[in-house]
């Protein structure tokens, strides 16, 4: 139904038929070509930003067309269109084809439809609902928000529906579409106490329709949210400096598997072994408690697919069990030059861009303690439960991440907020150092957006309360 | 492809024609007021790794925005698809938004006698039609040349040359229309390095408007393999607080941190730690920061900014004091105060004052810390609080001594701003902010317990 529909929206209003597909597939396939692939894609997106108490900007944006890759061994020649008809189409196939060299051309099977299991609904969040309900929401956002502390003195809500369709073809008999929502909501507050100001954030979305973040109950959450954080950093004292204990909360916090694991485990880079991770396959590299996870099917999330942007089927890959090493992230490229099976991780920001191996929810699963338990283990250290994300060198595998909520802890009791500090330990190493796993495993709340060589997509993260014995803490203190 | 480089005024004119009924559309649909925003670029780039192709990519890239104003209400619009029913569907949308949004005193264009009156030739625009093959002998000889550097380089992540040519048009309904045209023409290099304790990664780049001024292929990739092995060994620092001092490609970012904090965007919503700070002393008194937009080939140059208003040669700190925001015509009238041609940021800021070579400064610091890496978002601009992972090199007696590695460094803007004691003369002018290296007086740095 998903090709169906993908079709329906990128294929017959451009008046282009099966027939044309084959056109293209057969240009691109020259000499030595062992993929030819056509990625037709369009993207609506609207949004809505209140700020100072009225909204005051709105945006509607639209972007179409194809992108068109020859790969001949480890080699990829890429040209894109900004239109769906065919003699653009044709071009940009020749300019992608000159990868190819000269001699007899590729073969091109005949396409076949991808199954797959839907992992989110069909329906088009920007074509549903009125905008003068989205205005309303907005202005109720901020006059709650506003109520719930006096030391609140400027709101920014930002609203945001995106719907896209895909439809990928190529020479090896794939034929797959997808039709995928995404909705965002964000709150920001700006609090001042005194000469004391600080902000704080909540925000959360999914593959799912509008309406859903409009519910009261949704958005209220995140107003309070926002507001206790910012609440909590007015009170913050200096974080300390130097190597300690630190204990994460759930959740959002997953990024330090996203940056010390994921990023890492990523088929390109292992393929060309430049990760610390290359060649580690079957070796212990966390705690024999630590089982991760990556997993596109999870329904309705932020960082799921149907299919991923080569019409792989979405899958749940076991990156590391019981703290052993067994899988890395594929594309089909990658893939076919480590003699794996892809993983259906082969995502690209759009039809400009190229595909890679990149992660869609990533999480480690639950473990046997009680999350009060690992704090009061812990003498003297911090504990950290927000993130403003992190950042990884995936040859050295040294990692940061941006705590913004975080305290103390003396004796296994919480002490004083501290302020945001960055954290930076070793990927290949930081997870052996995982004293303790939380019974509490959560999943962020639909944030995520991960940047890797200029492309970004949405992501997920999550994870269990984790003690870490030994992380670098870049306080003042 | 030869053909837009060897005519682009033909491409301008029909972004300007595409623009013109942009205009007449949104007029003719109720706007007060309206601008337009349209792109058009042709790029080509060739990846070598390990000696084979990696990547050849051609890229033919359009866009257009629109926003509307109706009773200051506004609605904004964009596509990469410039067939004109797709724009005409743009002009639409935006006036349907701005049926929504609520009137905003602060909106609409910039006053009509602000608007930018003289075209001026920057000499931006230096074209060369170069082939593919071009393109990947020289990264070729890029990648071979940093990978005989050097028997410690064990790997490549690969060597890669681009070009881009791209024209753009911004117009708006008080009958301005300025076009401006420019090429780039860049080359880079990513090299691996391994020893026992396992593997580092570093790279060397290099950008310019003209092709010919493009360092030689030799000396990227001999660039990219020293400051790959010189990573080798990294370990972390003691934790303590000492003198840093970031390099050219760090200190950038410091005085981009400086520039953002007193932007309209977050002074009007409060979100800085430099809230009033005209007049004030921000850094010390032998540094000053110059914006010079209309720099001839300038990395960042321009005659006009995002708003359609002239800009100017304009000082935005003299003697350690701020003189000035950083405003675009929104920000200034939400400020009430004047717009100084920022829409879009500041264009070729330059940082004044600095008298010492590299190994100068290293004298000058003694013991401390170089900073030629920083990593992670760690920067809060509404508090100044600053905490960052670092790489780079311990320094003894005024010379590098060994390389450091999964360390942070920590510190208020304020203070690292007001610290710098010396600034270097190896300004990089590749980019929109142009200065040397800076050295700090202190920083907590922490690494080892």
């Amino acid at each position: 139904m998903m090709f169906e529909l993908a079709r329906g929206h990128l294929l017959q209003p451009a008046g282009l038929g099966e027939d044309d597909l084959e056109r293209i597939l057969a240009r691109l396939c020259g000499p030595g070509v062992d993929l030819g692939e056509a990625y037709f894609q369009r993207r609506v997106r609207e949004s809505w930003m209140l700020e100072d108490g009225s909204v005051r900007g709105g945006s509607w944006d639209v972007d179409q067309g194809v992108g068109l890759r020859a790969v001949a061994g480890t080699g990829t020649g890429f040209a894109y269109a900004d239109s769906l008809h065919l003699p653009a189409l044709m071009q940009a196939a020749s300019s992608a084809r000159a990868i190819a060299r000269s001699g007899q051309s590729g073969r091109v099977q005949a396409g076949q439809a991808v199954q797959a299991k839907h992992r989110y609904a069909a329906d088009d969040p920007t074509a549903t609902g009125q905008a003068s309900d989205r205005v309303e929401l907005l202005r109720t956002v901020d006059a709650y928000t506003r109520s719930l502390d006096a030391r609140v003195t400027q709101v920014t809500v930002n609203l945001s529906a995106s719907f896209e369709a895909i439809l990928v073809t190529a020479s090896d008999g794939v034929l797959a579409g997808d039709v995928r929502p995404l909705v965002r909501l964000d709150i920001r507050v700006l609090m001042e106490d005194g000469t004391r100001r600080e902000q704080g954030f909540a925000g959360g979305g999914g593959r799912f329709e509008l309406a859903e973040l409009m519910q009261p109950e949704t958005w209220q959450e995140m107003a309070r949210e926002a507001v206790r954080q910012g609440a909590v950093n007015l009170t913050a004292e200096d974080a300390p400096a130097g190597h300690m204990t630190v204990v994460l909360g759930p959740g959002w916090p997953g990024v330090l598997l996203h940056e010390a694991i994921g990023h890492g485990l990523e088929g390109d880079f292992n393929r060309k072994g430049i990760s610390a991770f290359s060649n580690r396959i079957g070796e212990q590299v966390a705690s024999t408690g630590c089982t991760i996870v990556d997993d596109g099917t999870l329904e309705r999330r932020r960082g799921s697919l149907s299919i991923d942007d080569e019409g792989t089927p979405a899958s749940c890959t076991t990156l590391i069990e019981n703290g052993r090493l067994v899988g890395y992230m594929q594309d089909k490229l990658n893939a076919r030059l480590m003699g794996v099976a892809p993983t259906g991780n082969g995502r690209r920001e759009s039809f400009a861009h190229l595909p890679m191996p990149r992660m869609t929810n990533t999480y480690m699963l639950p473990g046997q303690h009680d999350p009060a338990e690992i704090i009061a283990s812990v003498a003297d250290g911090i504990y950290a439960v927000n993130f403003n994300g992190g950042q990884v060198d995936i040859t050295s595998g040294k990692f940061v991440f941006a705590a913004s909520e975080a305290y103390r802890i003396k004796n296994g009791k919480l002490g004083a907020a501290i302020k945001g500090a960055t954290l930076i330990g070793n990927g290949p190493d930081v997870l052996t150092r995982v004293g303790m796993v939380g019974n509490d495993l959560k999943l962020d709340s639909g944030v995520g957006v991960c940047g890797k060589e200029g492309q970004s997509v949405p992501v997920g993260v999550g994870q269990p309360t984790l003690r870490v014995d030994g992380l670098t803490v870049g306080g003042t203190a | 492809m030869s053909d837009f480089l060897d005519r682009p005024e033909r491409e301008i004119e029909q972004l300007q024609q595409l623009a013109q009924r942009v205009l007449d559309r949104a007029r003719q649909g109720g706007a007060d007021q309206a601008e337009v925003s349209v792109s058009s670029s042709l790029a080509r780039e060739a990846a070598v790794r390990l000696g084979e192709v990696d990547v050849l990519e051609e890229a033919r890239d359009r866009g257009i925005r629109v926003t509307v104003f109706r009773s200051q209400c506004s609605g904004s619009a964009s596509t990469g698809d410039l067939r004109p029913e797709i724009v005409d569907e743009c002009v639409d949308r935006a006036l349907a938004i701005a049926r929504h949004t609520q009137a905003d005193p602060s909106s609409g264009l910039a006053d009509v006698s602000l608007m930018a009156d003289q075209a001026v030739d920057l000499e931006l625009w230096h074209p060369v039609d170069l082939e593919m093959s071009d393109l990947l002998a020289r990264a070729r000889a890029i990648e071979d040349a940093g990978r005989q550097a050097d028997d410690r380089i064990s790997n490549s992540e690969g060597a890669s040359v681009s070009t881009e040519a791209a024209v753009s048009v911004y117009a708006n309904s008080h009958g301005f229309f300025g076009s401006s045209r420019g090429t780039s023409y860049s080359q880079s290099c990513v090299l691996i390095a391994a020893d026992e304790a396992g593997m580092q990664r570093d790279y060397d780049w290099d950008s310019r408007r003209r092709f010919t001024d493009l360092a030689e292929p030799a000396l990227t990739g001999a660039g990219a393999a020293s400051r790959t092995v010189r990573r080798l060994g990294a370990r972390r620092v003691p934790t303590g607080k000492v003198p840093v001092l970031f390099t050219p490609e760090v200190a950038r970012g410091l005085i981009g941190h400086l520039v953002g904090a007193v932007s309209g965007s977050s002074l009007y919503r409060r979100a800085s730690f430099l809230l009033d700070a005209v007049g004030q002393q921000v850094l010390p008194e032998w540094v000053s920061l110059v914006e010079r937009p209309r720099l001839i080939g300038g990395a960042s140059s321009g005659w006009y900014d995002g708003d359609g208003v002239a800009t100017r040669e304009s000082a935005l700190v003299a003697d350690g004091q701020l003189l000035r925001y950083v405003l675009s015509n929104y920000s200034a009238r939400r400020l009430g105060l004047q717009t100084t041609a920022n829409a879009g940021g500041v264009r070729n800021l330059a940082v004044l004052g600095g008298g010492l070579d590299f190994d100068q400064l290293l004298a000058e610091m003694g013991t401390g810390l170089v900073v030629t890496e920083v990593m992670g978002q760690g920067v809060n601009l509404v508090t100044g609080d600053y905490s960052r992972g670092a790489a780079g090199f311990w320094v003894e007696n005024g010379k590098l001594a060994w390389p450091a590695e999964e360390i942070t460094i920590a510190g208020h803007l304020r203070d690292m701003l007001q610290g710098v004691v010396a600034a270097g003369t190896d300004i990089d002018t590749r980019r929109n902010i142009q200065t040397g290296s800076l050295l700090i007086e202190q920083m907590m740095v922490a690494g080892q317990s």
